[in-house]
């Protein structure tokens, strides 16, 4: 089966370099109606039936590893490295993205897919979609010769093959591990399509906007992907890592966070292309720059650039992820540089009163914060070189940077909707703002109520406070404005077709299901940050627990009932049985462990979280004290987190939605009908 | 087009300013208090056992360096040093990892100072911007309409926004 692995992955890069040079030579002769001896139409054929066949060979390669970690085959050194006979059956299959060859496995397997489905679908823009497979085919050429030559997964053990294998990382032993790194991977990758696009319709000049309606599902997808892939994996740190946060600003977390936020710019800055004519070379290089920021942050996880916990994955290959960087850079500042007269902006913005302004500031914003992560991760290495000290840039400088960036892009985020296209009178900014305003001083008079004092930050060091008072104030005009869009709209309907309003909410949902999809996902957003800003006001104990011994944290009284220790033939495990009190009555039992896998030798901490709206009750066994023999227990109470994870849900919610096609049939037969002079007027000016 | 009266202009102006206000606020404020001193301290530190963990994060049980480190905290703190003076000579001990964030002097200011800044700089950038093209537009001849265009036009705007 190497063998085979091995051979698939050299006839995967033969095809995609075919695809790469048949295709580019075939769109050359293309576009300068130069021909060769045979038609170019049938050499860019061929080329898309081998970036096809690209996909069949990456995913026997795919296939191979696997089935070598399935059947133990420990001749195969990552197998060897990263699994073991009592592994269990899903964390072999999690394998694959365990180590560096078969992460990369799994990017070129995954950029194989994409390309597949768009190979098969070439038939929405012929030529387009040509010019986008021959880029993806150069993508594909890049991972495959680091498979090749660089990072093989098929290499074979030296010497005597061992009975077992090393193990998987305990960490990596969780069962979000088997979804997180897929989805995050889905998310990098992704980016690829809608930045080869992108480049392509550059390169060919495409005419108008049609490229961004094309890719426009391809970005949703690829955003919600990413999107979940982050929050899966601060749920496993949250769950697995046992130090009581979901967010350690690492350069790894920090390089998943930098083409969110970038492809999160560019979601929102292609709206005033299609609208208006505007920002097209912005939104050429949003694109680029998230598609290298993905390349970026795996060239971070790999090259040992910077120190981070998630260091598992380090080897030399960073030189050549610095070289494909280079080059892919040049590329697109070559055809910019080319291309750009392509690019002139129909219109310009008439007032910073405008929704063009708010989306001209709010993806101001979101390249600041990006910049924010990307200052803070290379801040180290910038100090190293100019004064020869490395300094630690950790959740201190975010807290106190980024946080405040973050607030401002809520802020914005109440705005925008409020404000008409081109230009907002005064009259009806005061009219459409009058509820948002009031609700958010209520809501600051309320949080002041419930003890949240946000003048600590004059007393304290602490800022959390202030921040939590500002987030709460600025989610309600948030949630208000997003709500009265909704009222506005509902009302209409309700009076043209007499519907109650929770049905004229749904018919207006599903007449522009992007824009109320959006707004459902800024709700998201919202509800997510109320669950940020429990943080400031967690609580923590740590405390030896002998038999019926109790710790008091919050509401709750935490008493051992027991500790005991088991085995099985992948792990040891030591654990504390607690109950869990609140007023007096018992509310849940919790068992925390401590866990010693035996192939690798390392532990494990698994916690024990019971999660209610209000806070979660958040225990870990510390470990046990070697003098008395018993369990020390830390127990944190953690405020809010349960509305993280539903903001989460609602995001993506919201993101489905506005994937869905509009319901635009139904609408027509109710409006008024509007003489053909004043809709030509509109079409011209507004939206 | 129509654009805020004077009063409209001034309401912006003050919005704006405080806005400001409350960033530089959020970015700079914060004085200490002997109350949570421990924690605040500790959560500025880094772990040295090379875990890469904010001290009061670090879950190592038996740590000898969380142990060590935040035993001098406390005594630090109960030798009536400033949060400054700690954090300085934490620095001096064990180098300039063991902080959790730069501190504010020479090259390190930059660190601090450059995100901000270069928002700043981005927002004021396209105020202007966006006034140049906008003076360029009013110097164009507006379009005349008649008030039942005008009135069609808002029909219109009403149901397409839906």
């Amino acid at each position: 089966m190497p063998t085979f692995g091995s051979f698939a992955l050299l006839l995967a890069l033969a095809l995609s370099a075919y695809t790469l040079l048949t295709g580019g030579v075939a769109l050359r002769q293309i576009a300068t109606g130069g021909r060769g001896r045979v038609a170019p139409e049938r050499l860019a054929e061929t080329a898309r039936r081998a970036g096809i066949g690209t996909f069949i060979a990456t995913s026997a390669a795919a296939f191979a590893l696997v089935w070598c970690a399935f059947t133990n085959d420990f001749s195969v050194a990552y197998i060897l490295h990263h699994s073991n006979r009592a592994l269990p059956g899903p964390y072999k299959f999690a394998a694959l993205w365990s180590g560096q060859e078969g992460s990369l496995l799994l990017w070129a397997w995954l950029l194989a897919a994409y390309g597949f489905v768009l190979r098969v679908r070439h038939k929405v823009d012929v030529k387009l979609t040509a010019y986008a497979s021959t880029i993806l085919g150069g993508i594909q050429v890049f991972f495959l010769l680091l498979l090749n030559f660089a990072a093989m997964p098929f290499s074979l053990v030296r010497g005597a093959v061992p009975a077992d294998g090393f193990g998987l990382n305990p960490l990596l032993q969780y069962p979000e591990m088997v979804i997180h790194p897929p989805m995050l991977y889905l998310g990098y990758v992704g980016f690829a399509v809608p930045f080869a696009f992108a480049l392509g319709a550059l390169m060919m000049r495409y005419p108008g906007e049609k490229w961004i309606h094309i890719t426009r599902r391809w970005t949703m997808v690829t955003w919600l992907f990413l999107t979940c892939g982050i929050f899966l994996g601060m749920h496993w740190a949250y769950s697995v890592l046992g130090w009581g946060g979901y967010w350690g600003w690492d350069p790894v977390e920090n390089a998943s966070l930098m083409p969110w936020l970038t492809g999160t710019a560019f979601l929102h800055s292609v709206m005033m292309q299609e609208k208006r004519g505007m920002m097209k070379s912005w939104n050429v290089w949003l694109i680029f720059s998230t598609f290298m920021l993905a390349i970026f942050g795996t060239l971070l996880t790999r090259s040992g650039l910077v120190s981070s916990v998630h260091a598992f994955a380090q080897s030399p290959i960073g030189n050549w992820f610095w070289v494909f960087l280079v080059i892919v850079f040049a590329v697109c500042l070559f055809t910019y540089i080319l291309q750009r007269d392509h690019l002139k902006a129909e219109n310009k913005i008439e007032s910073l009163v405008s929704r063009e302004s708010s989306f001209l500031f709010n993806n101001l914003v979101l390249l600041a914060a990006c910049f924010t992560v990307l200052w803070g991760t290379l801040f180290p290495i910038l100090s190293e070189y100019v004064v020869g000290n490395k300094v630690t840039v950790s959740a201190p400088f975010y807290n106190r940077v980024a946080v405040p960036i973050g607030l401002f892009l809520l802020f914005l985020t109440a705005i925008g909707p409020l404000l008409a296209w081109r230009s907002s009178s005064f009259r009806s900014i005061r009219k459409n703002f009058v509820v948002p305003v009031i609700a958010a001083a209520v809501t600051g008079v309320v949080v002041i109520a419930c003890g949240v004092h946000p003048w600590d930050i004059f007393t304290t060091t602490h800022q959390g406070s202030f921040y939590a008072f500002v987030a709460y104030c600025l989610g309600a005009l948030v949630v208000t404005a997003v709500g009265s869009e909704f009222l506005r709209g509902a009302k209409v309907i309700s009076r043209n077709t007499g519907k109650n309003l929770l049905a004229s909410v749904v018919q207006l949902t599903r007449r522009n299901t992007r824009r109320y999809g959006g707004y459902i996902v800024h709700f998201g957003v919202v509800v997510i940050i109320i669950g940020f800003s429990g943080q400031a006001f967690n609580q923590t104990q740590e405390q030896e627990l002998a038999l019926h011994q109790s710790i008091h944290i919050g509401p709750y009284k935490v008493e051992c009932e027991g500790y005991s220790q088991d085995t099985n033939p992948n792990y040891d495990t030591e654990y504390a049985l607690l109950n869990v009190y609140e007023d007096g009555q018992l509310v849940t039992k919790m068992a925390p462990e401590r866990r010693f896998y035996n192939a690798s030798q390392q532990p494990l901490t698994v916690v024990s979280n019971h999660s209610t709206p209000a806070w979660d009750l958040y225990v870990i066994y510390a470990g046990k004290n070697p003098d008395t023999g018993q369990p020390i227990v830390r127990v944190f109470l953690n405020p809010l987190v349960m509305w993280i994870w539903i903001g989460v849900a609602i995001v993506v919610f919201g993101t489905g939605l506005a994937l869905v096609p509009n319901l635009s049939a139904a609408l027509a037969a109710s409006r008024v009908r509007v003489p053909a002079q004043a809709v030509a007027l509109t079409a011209q000016g507004d939206d | 087009m129509r654009g805020p009266g004077p009063t409209g202009r001034a309401i912006a102006k003050v919005t704006v300013i405080a806005l400001a206000l409350g960033m530089i606020a959020a970015l700079s404020m914060g004085v200490s208090d002997s109350g949570t001193r421990f924690n605040d301290l500790g959560n500025k530190l880094m772990c040295t056992c090379g875990c890469g963990q904010v001290l009061l994060q670090c879950n190592h049980l038996g740590c000898p360096a969380l142990a060590r480190e935040t035993a001098e905290l406390h005594a630090d703190i109960a030798a009536g040093m400033n949060n400054n003076a700690i954090l300085i000579a934490f620095q001096n001990e064990y180098g300039p990892t063991v902080l959790a964030a730069p501190m504010l002097t020479k090259f390190n200011m930059i660190a601090w100072i450059v995100p901000p800044l270069l928002l700043l700089l981005g927002i004021l950038g396209t105020v202007l911007l966006v006034r140049r093209w906008r003076q360029r537009a009013a110097a164009m001849p507006p379009v005349q309409q008649s008030a039942e265009i005008r009135a069609l036009r808002d029909q219109v705007r009403r149901e397409t926004e839906l």
